[in-house]
């Protein structure tokens, strides 16, 4: 919403504010003006300068000297502009000037700075200026010419201020004004609102009776079908109509709002939606057909051309307005080409009418066409400021002479709007706000807003404009307002005690962010939604039942179109993206959720499950990410034996580098290779790792519950092995014997020594281990620790291995 | 016998003032102090030696020894110290080399200012929550007193599951679903992704953050919003952080507002960063909307609420002056490092 500087002081004569003072206070006060731009900014010394003689330059086919009146004084100017002639009125700027830019309509900042000079050899003071040098558009000033000097109209005084003149001398304030606030989407709105917050007088237009003798019944018969669809229908009939250039002041403030000066009657419809915030219709009377509107809802497949000649699709939900045969227009939207005004015109007939705000936005949205009058009405306008916007119309046609208002108005509005009442509570505004306000103050905001005050049953009348204040926390609002929320003491909140701290879920994962980024990962954030194609990247098969996902029915493309099922594509594109940057040795992780339908198609909400995904490729190996993951859980507490399962059975890793990683005897993540081709399938060549930890089971398994369990008293004593394994007995397999059959003194054991090559049999390995047996009681006996060997020993032969000779 | 202790130890002496190394001195004690040393053997003649002499000798034999002792610990400490300097001598480094690191992963600049904010919260009692991120209408919307077509569900460009379920669009139902647990006081902050149909640009990503924040208790007031809003933005921005708040309109808060604080760059005068404008908007508040307490069963006459949402990227962008949304999803090595 825009509003010129000089509308709102029409309407509030005694505002006598600079533009960043207007600006700070609305914005201050609930109307929040985005920016202002003064007209004029870059505009200084223009007059209105007469030519009294044109003399061809001696030196410049190009150029013409001209002796330029500029009031009481005659000065020369040199211009290469074709249109100009001998009396014509331009205007001038004079030596030491500024224009806002070239006549390309280009924009200098701070404006460009005429001096006077000699254009090849020839004396010029100043510059005959374009409407686009002085900062405004062809398209604002339809009556200047496209390519050359603005001319003004020939009765306009000389010497005068040529800014003023134009109009140019105002500045236009662009709002952003909250979708509650009907009413200040007009010019009367935010004139009523600057009053307030200024505490001037409001000083609406007043609207005076028009009509003659005749009845408008006889020339129109108005029925509403749909009146769900339509609360208030009021139209009026003008006749004798003579389309004309509108006034000039009217059209500067159309031009300041950024509207098109177009004729009289187009201008006044305009004129009135910005002063109003109601939209208007006009009619060519005789294309009405049966002296007849019908206002009713579309019907299916109805197609309907509207005046920019395009053809719509309607049906039962769009709501139409027609004549005795046909539409004449989408109502709310826009009229239709069979009924169009056009210069021949000579009876028009007037619509302001109310519709249903959301039937409007949808229709608009179905017939796909959004114009100025269907964003006012999809606002929700009050059906009481019809008739009135109406009846101004109608003024401003006698005023301005464009034709002959006939005799009284349809009003079709069955059910009146009524304001609402609400009590009066000064307490419980002061108990919202935390003030101390007296309640006549809060009274005096209130009248300044125009919300009556009942004394009698202690309520505040609220007029229909207002329909947004539903409440006694809607009217603290209105309060503080104009109170001004900067008034508003600081306090912080008393009352019962509370502990902050994060939910376990979250501490848990903090954990387990802050360890990976010690391993050196680095935190990265992907996006939830992915294409159905990853699922091919990824290798996974048809029936897998990962590629069940949450679908989103309007995605922005098939690219963002489920919800991801796994954790993996966001990982891989990253690592794809710093490889393909030449990045070195990256690592990063993702802490993220992952979305598992409970059914397809859904109709609950699926289940989050939180992933914590680590993906590297670079320095490190398989065992890297390994240590990774036990890092993590070793710092949530979960200090069991980690084991690790091979048949992961993920298509989408190296199937030889691959596990699911398992904690009593539950799968909580897995890691691996990425398979090549699917390193492929992202356009990379390296080796990728991936460790994934699906973060609910670590949550539900991580304790911090620990108790102190003595150092050590009693010596160690150490055993080695070194075994001849066959090659495909994992040490887990081995590591398995030593936890079941060590016994209780088998305190630890570690691998040292891993060899396959010439000295061992082909398909075996060796495998060598130091073991360490303590007792936390005792000294312990060479007996103790050979009765745990052999039982180890003997479970070790089981499994085909010998001890190296 | 004296003559005889004065020559050992003076050759002693001698010895121990000529070694130049540890073995040397060694072999010294050895030669005089040992079992079979010069002076031990001395010590074992004292049979011979007059009873009434013994005293005597041994008093010398004694002195002798320590004079030798003393003599060759100073010798010892001598050459120790040289050793050690030595030593020390030959193991200098050159400093300057390259360090070698530990490679520590960053942050990413979204978190480093959630946990900023998640910090200032905890202090003053606020629980951190979360809620889910495909979500009811219902949550997201009607509850929140955004009705069936209100515009401000087109307004704010939801992704539809389907006509129930979408991808929330705030984090405010997190506010809901913990009133719905109907534990008062409230005091909680949820932060989260949401999502809105926004294509990707430097300053729109169709994913993003939020960090809802709530209160509500008896005796609630703006002016406490006002407070804890101030405090907020003082330890996020730094203590000459001024705020302003601006009336606004938010359909589950009323009376609704916003905030702007002062820009940090210039510190209000107006520069490049804060458009000339001396402020910066930085998040959404209001007291909750007496409706939305109803329709979780709380009396609005007895409780009263505020409730605040923040941009995480707005913050995170603002912070570090990042000029580009872009590079917050793109997870490149080089920008992260910068965190």
């Amino acid at each position: 919403m825009k509003t010129s500087l000089k509308w709102i002081k029409d309407l509030v004569p005694e505002l006598d504010v600079t533009p960043q003072e207007f600006m700070d206070a609305m914005t201050l006060s609930g109307s929040k003006v985005e920016f202002y731009e003064c007209m004029d900014a870059d505009l200084d010394k223009i007059v209105v300068g007469q030519i009294k003689e044109i003399a061809p330059h001696p030196d410049a086919d190009k150029l013409v000297v001209c002796q330029v009146d500029i009031g009481g004084e005659v000065t020369q100017i040199v211009t290469g502009a074709k249109n100009v002639f001998e009396g014509a009125k331009i205007p001038v700027v004079l030596d030491g000037g500024r224009v806002a830019g070239g006549h390309d309509g280009s924009k200098t900042p701070g404006g460009i700075k005429i001096k006077k000079g000699k254009l090849r050899g020839v004396e010029s003071n100043g510059m005959m200026c374009s409407i686009e040098e002085l900062g405004s558009t062809h398209d604002m000033f339809p009556e200047a010419p496209v390519d050359g000097i603005y001319i003004f109209p020939e009765d306009t005084q000389v010497g005068a201020n040529a800014v003023e003149v134009l109009g140019l001398d105002d500045t236009v304030f662009e709002y952003e004004i909250t979708s509650n606030r009907v009413d200040c989407f007009a010019v009367l709105g935010l004139a009523r609102e600057a009053a307030a917050t200024f505490e001037k007088e409001f000083v609406p237009p007043v609207v005076t009776k028009t009509g003659n003798d005749e009845d408008v019944n006889d020339y129109i018969k108005v029925s509403v079908e749909a009146t769900d669809l339509c609360p208030r229908y009021t139209a009026r009939v003008v006749k004798n109509i003579k389309i004309a250039p509108s006034p000039e002041w009217m059209q500067r403030r159309l031009r300041a709002q950024g509207i098109r000066p177009i004729n009289n009657l187009v201008d006044i419809t305009n004129y009135v939606m910005e002063e109003y915030g109601q939209p208007m219709h006009a009619y060519d009377l005789d294309t009405i057909e049966g002296k007849e509107i019908v206002v009713r809802r579309g019907k299916a497949d109805e197609t309907f051309v509207t005046l920019d000649g395009q053809e719509r699709k309607v049906d039962e939900s769009v709501l139409m307005i027609c004549d005795g045969k046909k539409a004449v227009g989408l109502a709310g939207i826009m009229g239709g080409e069979n009924s169009m005004i056009t210069d021949n015109v000579t009876t028009v007939l007037f619509e302001a009418a109310c519709f249903d705000g959301t039937n409007i936005r949808l229709s608009s949205k179905k017939v796909g066409l959004r114009t100025d009058a269907s964003g006012k009405f999809e606002k929700g306008l009050d059906p009481n400021n019809a008739m009135e916007a109406m009846n101004r119309a109608c003024q401003l046609i006698v005023e301005l002479g464009c034709g002959e208002v006939v005799g009284g108005a349809i009003d079709i509005y069955p059910e009146k709007k009524e304001g609402r009442r609400l009590p009066f509570e000064p307490e419980k505004y002061n108990h919202m706000l935390g003030t101390d306000i007296p309640k006549e103050d809060m009274l005096t905001y209130f009248a300044r807003l125009d919300l009556g005050y009942d004394k009698e049953t202690n309520e505040i009348v609220i007029p229909s404009w207002r329909q947004d204040l539903e409440s006694y926390a809607d009217l603290a609002e209105e309060v503080a307002r104009f109170f001004g929320y900067d008034k508003i003491p600081t306090s912080l909140p008393c009352g019962e005690s509370t502990t902050g701290c994060l939910s376990y879920k979250l501490k848990i994962e903090k954990i387990a962010r802050t360890v990976a980024q010690f391993c050196g990962f680095s935190q990265g954030m992907t996006y939830s939604f992915e294409s159905p194609k990853v699922f091919d990247k990824l290798l996974l098969d048809e029936n897998d039942p990962l590629r069940q996902a949450v679908v989103i029915s309007n995605p922005l493309g098939e690219d963002f179109s489920i919800m991801r099922t796994l954790p993996l594509d966001g990982m891989l594109t990253s690592l794809a993206t710093n490889a393909n940057r030449r990045n070195k040795n990256v690592r990063l992780f993702e802490m993220g959720n992952i979305y598992l339908p409970k059914q397809v198609p859904v109709t609950e909400l699926p289940e989050e499950r939180m992933q914590l995904t680590m993906g590297m490729y670079g320095e490190g190996d398989f065992f890297t990410m390994k240590g990774t993951i036990e890092e993590i859980l070793s710092q949530v507490g979960m200090d069991h034996k980690v084991s690790y399962d091979p048949n992961a059975g993920k298509n989408f890793l190296h199937p030889g580098r691959q596990a699911n990683v398992v904690y009593d005897g539950v799968v909580i993540g897995y890691l691996g290779e990425v398979h090549p081709r699917v390193t492929a399938n992202y356009d990379m060549k390296e080796r990728v790792f991936i460790g994934v930890l699906d973060m609910p089971e670590i949550v539900e398994r991580a304790t911090f519950d620990k108790k102190y369990e003595g150092v050590a008293k009693f010596p160690a004593a150490t055993r080695d092995i070194s075994m001849v394994v066959p090659r495909d007995v994992l040490v887990g397999q081995i590591e398995e014997v030593f936890d079941t059959k060590g016994g209780a003194y088998l305190e630890s054991y570690e691998l040292f020594d891993i060899y396959e090559g010439n000295q061992i049999t082909g398909g075996f390995k060796s495998v060598a281990y130091s073991l360490t047996f303590r007792a936390k009681d005792k000294n312990l006996e060479e007996d103790d620790i050979t009765t745990a060997m052999n039982r180890i020993l003997k479970a070790l032969d089981q499994m085909g291995i010998q001890l190296r000779k | 016998m004296r003559d005889k202790l004065q020559e050992i130890t003076k050759k002693a002496m001698e010895q121990i003032e000529a070694a130049q190394e540890m073995t040397a001195l060694n072999d010294v004690r050895v030669a005089i102090l040992g079992k079979k040393g010069e002076l031990t053997a001395v010590l074992k003649s004292m049979k011979d030696v007059k009873p009434e002499e013994r005293p005597m000798v041994g008093q010398l034999v004694n002195e002798a020894r320590n004079a030798i002792e003393e003599k060759l610990n100073e010798a010892k400490t001598k050459l120790e110290e040289a050793d050690m300097k030595m030593r020390l001598k030959s193991e200098v480094i050159d400093v300057t080399l390259p360090a070698k690191k530990a490679k520590i992963g960053h942050s990413h600049p979204n978190v480093s200012v959630l946990e900023e904010v998640e910090n200032i919260f905890i202090g003053m009692g606020y629980e951190v929550v979360e809620g889910p991120e495909v979500e009811y209408d219902y949550y997201n919307f009607e509850a929140l007193n955004i009705p069936e077509n209100h515009p401000a569900k087109d307004e704010q460009d939801t992704f539809y599951i389907n006509k129930n379920i979408l991808l929330r669009t705030q984090t405010s139902p997190v506010q809901v679903r913990v009133m719905e647990k109907g534990k008062l006081p409230i005091r909680m902050i949820a932060p989260g992704r949401v999502f809105r149909s926004d294509e990707v640009d430097a300053t729109h990503s169709p994913s993003f953050h939020q960090i809802e924040g709530m209160v509500i208790d008896k005796n609630i007031t703006f002016a406490d919003l006002k407070g804890t809003l101030q405090e907020f933005v003082k330890q996020l921005f730094g203590p000459e952080t001024k705020v302003k708040f601006r009336p606004h309109h938010f359909p589950f808060t009323e009376p609704s507002a916003e905030v702007d604080v002062s820009c940090f760059k210039c510190g209000g005068k107006g520069c490049r960063f804060c458009k000339g404008e001396g402020w910066i908007e930085i998040l959404g508040c209001g007291m909750v909307h007496p409706k939305v307490l109803k329709m979780r069963g709380i009396d609005p006459d007895e409780y009263q609420g505020f409730a605040f949402g923040v941009g995480l990227e707005r913050i995170a962008l603002l912070k570090y002056e990042i000029d580009d949304m872009r590079l917050l999803y793109e997870n490149d090595d080089r920008f992260l490092k910068q965190f």
